[in-house]
Formats: structure tokens, C-alpha cells, sequence
């Protein structure tokens, strides 16, 4: 079998952060319905995954898939205690901005604004960046994923300070490393192996 | 791969049994299992597939030293060792972090509204002497390693054409990719585990929820 690049013609490719339900379209080719083995259904965890091409991509080496599937449902979905689902996907929406992933940031802020109702703070965090006044709370949970994004990370004892000043006890400060942390994961995948398309 | 094996995120991080933040890590045990699997997936798989044992260690030993995170890059560093020219692998891998140190996220964004926030920054390459030294497959894998870590809103198509011709399969660049993002995130789990540990050594025990 040829391996192969995939080079999509996209018009009005997005070119700013934005909350609208943009796509994303590979740039390697994704394995087939067809060819899925139980191995590979195990892998996407969610049979619905096998509609997206980027889960179909990272499907060939199902294994990791699975691993890395759950590890994102419990950080993200697991709120029967922590941090609200609202601020883990604020400091998602963070490392996006911060890492320049316009299509995570797109999915994380929408699920910011419709979990908080802060859509234009949200918002003004898309349009002006992570300096963007949100009041100290979520300037907090911005600034400290911000710090633990960059490379190297420049999370320490501060950080940990700045959070605990809003008020965030230890299992509330571990869900903002861990949303911010996974999103270090998901960009660097979303960005690498393809790129986002215009809304429909 | 064995029941026995601790999980490296509590070695890395320090958390013994019993201590606080093993208490904290127990309230989220499906991210912590879970976290443990992605590592055992990339690192301890059933089937290494067109990705070897030294490109999965070298790979990782090299993206940890970009993150100057020194107890890491030597856990993986070790297991380097163990391979075939090992040693030797280890002291380029060495040499090409001094070639690839720098800071980020940087990079150019597509033309448009932001580019006024374009950072430039280092495009790294393997150095003439290491690629003597490496075979083409880990020469490209480390050149992607370092894109993937510091400006991945540079990526592109093009990128893993790089990889195609450097002897990557479709399915190789895909484990490939999962290691180098894995690292990001498992680093930066340590890291902030580590500052959480030590700021509770100095207020003292948590309140229980």
C-alpha cells in the first residue's frame, strides 16, 4: 500500500479563534469502517468515534487511543466533585489559545461559554488572548494553564499560590493541571495531523 | 508488562503510598489508571508495530530534555541504554538537546488576524555529525519531535511527508505523534503534581471534602 500525504483544498481556510462549530479534515489517510478489528472498536471506546476521521486516523494504533479516550472522558466529564466542568474547559480553552490550536480552542470554548454562560468572557479570551481581563478567577485558571503550557513549564509554587488565593483546594488545583495538561496532548495531535475546516 | 509495574507518574512525581497526593490521585482513579495505560501503550506495548524500543526511548529521552525535565529525560534515557548502541545513542541525543534548546510555543500562525502575534523561532535540524550517526528514520523523528513540542501550530502536511520519506509509515507517524503529545501531557502532570506536594508540605494536611 502506498503511504501517502493527504493536501486538501480548502477555501476560507479559518484563520482566527473563533466559538463557530468549525471542522477538521486530515492530512493522512484514516483506516476504513471495513478494515476495523475488535482490537480497533475497543480502541475508539464510543462506536460513534468511527465517524470522525481524526479518530479513524488515530485508530490505526488503537491501544493508545483507548488509553488516551478514557484518560480525557474522566478529566473532563468526572464532576461528581472538583472543579467545575465550565473552568476545567476554560483551562482547556487556555493551552489552545496559548499553543495556537484554533479548532481545540473552538470545541473548548463553546463548552466553556454554554457551561458557564460567561460567552463573552470567553469570547474576549478568543479575541485578545491570554491577558484578556476575565476577572481574577478565571484570569487565575487562565494565567496558571498558560504557565504550565509553556515549554519549558513554568509552573511552580506561584502557581499553586494564585490558585489557592481563588479559593481552589488541592483537588480543584489537580483538575486544572490535568485539563491543561491534556490539552498539551490534544493540540499538538489536532494541529500536526490536520487542519481545521470553515463551519458549514 | 506486569501488575507489579508502579505506576510513573507517582515514581517521577515522588507520591509514595499514603502521602497526600496519593490520597488526592485516589479521588480520580480512572485518569490515573488510564494516564498508566497511554505510558504502558507506548512504552510497554504488546506489539512495538515499525516503531522500535530505541525510537520510542531516544524520542522520548530527547523530548523530556526539551522540557528540561532531567529526572524524566533519565528515566527514559536509562532504557535507551539497554538498546542496541545505546550508549552511543544516548551521548547524540545529548548533543542534538544542546543544538535544540529554546523556549516556547512559538511559531507563525496562517496569514491572517493573528499575525500579529507570529513569534518566529528555532526551525530545528538534526546536526551534520549526529546524522552520521543516526539512521534517517530518527534523524526525521527528532526534527518532528522538536516541531511537535515547541511550534506545532506550524505543522504541516508537508511536515510528515518528511517522515513518509524518511521510512515512517501512516501508522508509525500516528504512534509516533501519541508518544511526543503523551510526553507533553505526562510531563506537565509531574510537574504540577510536584509543585501541589510541595506547596501542602508547607501548609500542612488538606481539608477532607
Amino acid at each position: 500500500m502506498t503511504e501517502t500525504v493527504i493536501h486538501p483544498t480548502i477555501e476560507n481556510r479559518p484563520n482566527a479563534f473563533t466559538q463557530a462549530e468549525i471542522g477538521w479534515t486530515p492530512w493522512l489517510q484514516p483506516l476504513d469502517e471495513a478494515d476495523l478489528t475488535e482490537r480497533h472498536w475497543a480502541g475508539l471506546v464510543d462506536a460513534s468515534r468511527a465517524k470522525s476521521p481524526y479518530f479513524m486516523l488515530l485508530v490505526r494504533d488503537p491501544d493508545i487511543l483507548q488509553a488516551r479516550t478514557k484518560t480525557d472522558k474522566d478529566i473532563f466529564y468526572n464532576v461528581s466533585a472538583g472543579l467545575p466542568r465550565a473552568e476545567r474547559e476554560l483551562a482547556a480553552t487556555a493551552a489552545s489559545r496559548a499553543n495556537g490550536c484554533i479548532f481545540c480552542a473552538s470545541v473548548h470554548s463553546r463548552f466553556a461559554s454554554h457551561h458557564s454562560k460567561r460567552t463573552d468572557d470567553v469570547q474576549h479570551l478568543l479575541d485578545d488572548g491570554l491577558q484578556a481581563d476575565l476577572g481574577s478567577r478565571w484570569n487565575a485558571v487562565v494565567e496558571v494553564s498558560a504557565a504550565l503550557t509553556a515549554t519549558p513549564s513554568q509552573f511552580g509554587a506561584n502557581e499553586i499560590v494564585r490558585l489557592r488565593e481563588e479559593g481552589l483546594d488541592d483537588l480543584e488545583i489537580a483538575d486544572v493541571i490535568h485539563g491543561a495538561a491534556f490539552f498539551n496532548w490534544a493540540n499538538r495531535l489536532m494541529l500536526s495531523l490536520g487542519e481545521p475546516t470553515p463551519a458549514a | 508488562m506486569t501488575l507489579q509495574t508502579r505506576d510513573v507518574i507517582d515514581f517521577l512525581a515522588g507520591i509514595n503510598p499514603g502521602s497526600d497526593l496519593d490520597g488526592l490521585r485516589a479521588h480520580r482513579p480512572e485518569t490515573r489508571l488510564n494516564a498508566q495505560k497511554s505510558y504502558e501503550a507506548l512504552f510497554e506495548p504488546e506489539h512495538w508495530g515499525s516503531v522500535t524500543p530505541a525510537e520510542r526511548f531516544a524520542v522520548a529521552a530527547f523530548v523530556a530534555g526539551l522540557h528540561k525535565a532531567p529526572e524524566i529525560a533519565n528515566f527514559y534515557s536509562s532504557k535507551l541504554r539497554d538498546e542496541a548502541h545505546g550508549p552511543e545513542l544516548v551521548a547524540v541525543i545529548d548533543a542534538e538537546l544542546e543544538a535544540g534548546d529554546t523556549t516556547g510555543p512559538y511559531g507563525y500562525y496562517p496569514a491572517g488576524p493573528l499575525s500579529s502575534e507570529d513569534r518566529p523561532g528555532l526551525v530545528y535540524e538534526v546536526s551534520v555529525e549526529s546524522r552520521k550517526l543516526l539512521d534517517l528514520k530518527l534523524s526525521a523523528a527528532l526534527e518532528h519531535s522538536h516541531l511537535l513540542v515547541f511550534r506545532p501550530r506550524e505543522a504541516s502536511a508537508a511536515a510528515l511527508q518528511k517522515l513518509l520519506d524518511a521510512g515512517w509509515t501512516t501508522t508509525g507517524i500516528v504512534t509516533l505523534s501519541q508518544l511526543v503529545a503523551f510526553l507533553a501531557f505526562q510531563i506537565r502532570v509531574v510537574t504540577g503534581l510536584k509543585a501541589l506536594a510541595a506547596s501542602s508540605a508547607d501548609v500542612g494536611r488538606v481539608a477532607q471534602a
